[in-house]
């Protein structure tokens, strides 16, 4: 019988030397007369474990990393290709994982399962009856199904997802667009990335849900040059899609028409900010456009635009399927549903963490993520990427919701969590966020421009020791003027990495004590 | 990796003409060029302008505008360090210093035999397995002294 061996195909795990794994593999098995086939799933998220190679057996699939190609001789010795648990190496059964076990996946329930061009698969796991059960709904009561799941943007901004279809279903006009953010900036961020390059099929569903619900025929993702894999992941699936009928005119044989494709970006984060995406879509500069007009009225090429962020848009089919109210079961207070949480940096167990809001930050870092990597004290995460705060140990007790969040003057973003041990220089940090406002300023706004260009030379001056107060004082009004002067995010939030580095590690700034280095 | 074509208004046209009738061209064709040319030639704004009825300003400050977009041609490789927040955690300072030392030029800059162009990047989507690099078209995770090193070698034979 032919032997089944996953070898993930996620960037994270090419980056770690996956394609030489499954070569050495495949070597190996030849040289043993061994039948092996070797499928290219999506990363299951662990991604401390990639390569993280999985053995299909009777009894489930049985893990085995992070492998180097050197190992997969010792392997095979081992009996790995029959799930024995002899080698260092092995995991035991994926599923049984306390790390995927603790977890909630909906949006991300196939991924890193299945091979993420085969349509098959997709649909065997569920995909496309969100779709279908779209059809048989009609327009309205599908956009009615997303606002019970009480899907709040997935971006950063936390908007209601049903509102926003309800602005463009009710908006007239000859032609509407679906737009996906797929841009995907923040740094501890990667959970678009892995679905699209995972389980590209559910983006592609939930956006031909959203062009049924609202009237829209064309849809475009737009994603960042940085991620060619996964351009590569969804214009492949994209071509299957369009073959096998599920795109193009009378989607699964509907009478809706509905088609699609990428556009990459620029390495400009800027065009994160969906007016400013808009207007990288449309072929020009990326400055951000004032609103109103909202993109749901005057979006692409002037005509009414769904935009959503690839999680917001890869929770729909699942909503579809199960319904509103089960996805609305999941979470606390105004948070409904789940959150992929990206765990990145200094952590021993990085990876995807799609969970229930409503846990403790806390627990995410230590639970899931075991701490740093580095083993040294951990002293602060940042969450939500470069415009979100840094947050001291002693706030980790902090739920992760939306307004619970707000309450300690963070932001959740994008789900992105990157922790930082004892060594960290929180002046460098706040001094980061300013020099990168400054290099990512779409230039329209003098605040965000030259304030953070000022705020960079200040903090220089604060780390040379040259009057700390008065230019902390300095720093504290230019975020005033960044917050009032901003007419969007990248301005008005960059005082937030900045001042929560003042506010809670001030011993780094020249204020207090200096913290004491634990040799 | 010397794989770019020489400047070619004739090849530069055809491309362009490849677009003819796309919403919002300007950004698939200036990355097309790119990739053919590896950057965005002078005298290819004039012919994009008149391709899409702008102004020559527009398309110039379309190009200006995304630091992906190259004004002139880089070295045979490019390596990009990543620079972001979640690689800093994990130590990109000083594996940046340590590529600005052995190489002898900064970020954003070519090597003078041409060879290597470093330049940094903000993030690769690969925060949880960083220190993350770029190299041509390999994505490199869990970087080190010793792999970086490898890749400078690589680079520089
Ligand atoms: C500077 C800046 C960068 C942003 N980057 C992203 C991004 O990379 N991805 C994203 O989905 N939203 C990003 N946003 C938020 C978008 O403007 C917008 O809120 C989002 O695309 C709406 O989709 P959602 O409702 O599904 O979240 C960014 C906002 C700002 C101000
Ligand atoms: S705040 Fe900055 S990025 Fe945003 S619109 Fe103003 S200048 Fe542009
Ligand atoms: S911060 Fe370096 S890859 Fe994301
Ligand atoms: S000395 Fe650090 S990489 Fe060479």
């Amino acid at each position: 019988m032919t032997i089944k061996i996953y070898v993930p195909i996620d960037v994270a795990a090419l980056a770690c030397g996956a394609d030489e794994v499954a070569l050495a593999i495949q070597t190996e098995a030849l040289k043993r007369g061994l039948p092996v086939e070797i499928v290219r799933n999506g990363s299951r998220g662990m991604l401390w474990l990639e390569p993280m190679v999985e053995v299909e057996t009777a009894g489930g699939r049985v893990a085995y990393g992070p492998v180097e190609p050197k190992d997969v001789a010792a392997l095979f010795d081992d009996g790995f290709h029959e799930g024995k648990g002899k080698h260092s190496l092995h995991i035991g059964l994926t599923e049984e994982h306390p790390y995927l076990k603790k977890q909630q996946r909906l949006t991300f329930a196939r991924c890193g399962i299945t091979d993420p061009r085969s349509l098959e698969a997709y649909k065997l796991l569920g995909g496309y009856k969100g779709l279908e059960k779209a059809i048989s709904l009609g327009p309205k009561d599908t956009v009615e199904e997303v606002f019970t799941s009480g899907l709040r943007g997935r971006g950063g901004a936390g908007f209601p997802t049903g509102i926003k279809w309800r602005t463009v279903a009710a908006a007239q006009a000859d032609r509407k667009y679906i737009v996906i953010n797929a841009d995907e900036g923040d740094s501890g961020t990667f959970s678009d990335r892995m679905i699209m390059e995972g389980d590209p099929f559910v983006l592609i569903e939930g956006m031909t849900i959203a062009g049924l619900a609202v009237g829209a025929t064309y849809g475009y993702v737009y994603t960042r040059s940085e991620y060619p894999h996964a351009i590569k992941a969804m214009n492949d699936a994209i071509a299957i899609a369009r073959k096998a009928g599920l795109l193009g005119k009378g989607v699964a044989g509907s009478k809706y028409d509905f088609d699609m494709e990428v556009r990459m970006g620029a390495g400009a984060y800027v065009c994160g900010e969906e007016t400013s995406l808009l207007e990288s879509l449309e072929g020009k500069r990326g400055l951000v456009r004032a609103k109103p007009p909202l993109p749901a009225l005057v979006g692409a090429f002037g005509k009414p635009t769904v935009i959503n962020n690839v999680m917001s848009m890869a929770s729909v089919p699942i909503i579809l399927s199960e319904g509103g109210k089960y996805y609305a079961d999941f979470g606390m207070g105004r948070s409904r549903g789940t959150m992929p949480v990206q765990l990145a940096g200094n952590l021993k167990y990085g990876g995807l963490v799609e969970i229930a809001f409503g846990c403790t930050l806390g627990s995410l870092v230590y639970d899931f993520g075991g701490g740093t990597a580095s083993g040294r004290p951990e002293r602060a995460v940042q969450v939500g990427g470069p415009l979100g705060a840094y947050l001291p140990t002693h706030l980790w007790e902090t739920l992760f919701d939306y307004e619970a969040f707000a309450a300690i003057g963070a932001g959740v973003g994008h789900g992105g969590i990157v922790l930082f041990d004892d060594t960290v220089d929180m002046l460098k940090m706040a001094r980061f966020a300013m020099h990168f406002c400054a290099v990512e300023s779409c230039g329209k706004c003098t605040p965000c421009r030259i304030g953070s260009t000022r705020g960079g030379e200040t903090f220089d001056k604060i780390a040379a020791g040259v009057e700390v107060e008065k230019n902390l004082a300095l720093i504290e009004e230019l975020c005033e003027t960044m917050r009032l002067g901003s007419l969007c995010a990248l301005g008005g939030m960059t005082p937030f990495p900045v001042e929560s580095a003042i506010q809670h590690f001030p011993e780094d700034f020249g204020r207090g004590p200096k913290l004491q280095a634990a040799e | 990796m010397s794989h770019f074509e020489p400047w070619s208004a004739e090849r530069a046209a055809a491309i362009i003409a490849e677009f003819n009738g796309v919403d919002g061209a300007t950004m698939p064709i200036l990355h097309e060029i790119q990739h053919v040319f590896g950057y965005v030639p002078e005298a290819v704004i004039p012919m994009i302008a008149k391709a899409l009825n702008q102004s020559r300003a527009e398309v110039y400050g379309t190009v200006t505008f995304y630091h992906e977009f190259r004004r002139e041609l880089p070295g045979r490789h490019v390596l990009k360090l990543c620079q972001a927040e979640a690689c800093q955690s994990n130590g990109s300072d000083h594996l940046r210093d340590c590529a600005e030392k052995r190489l002898g030029v900064k970020l954003g800059e070519t090597t003078a035999d041409r060879r290597v162009t470093i330049e940094p990047i903000y993030c690769l989507g690969l925060c949880a397995n960083g220190p993350a690099a770029q190299f041509d078209d390999r994505m490199v995770g869990r970087l080190t002294e010793e792999k970086l090193e490898a890749l400078m070698a690589e680079a520089q034979s």
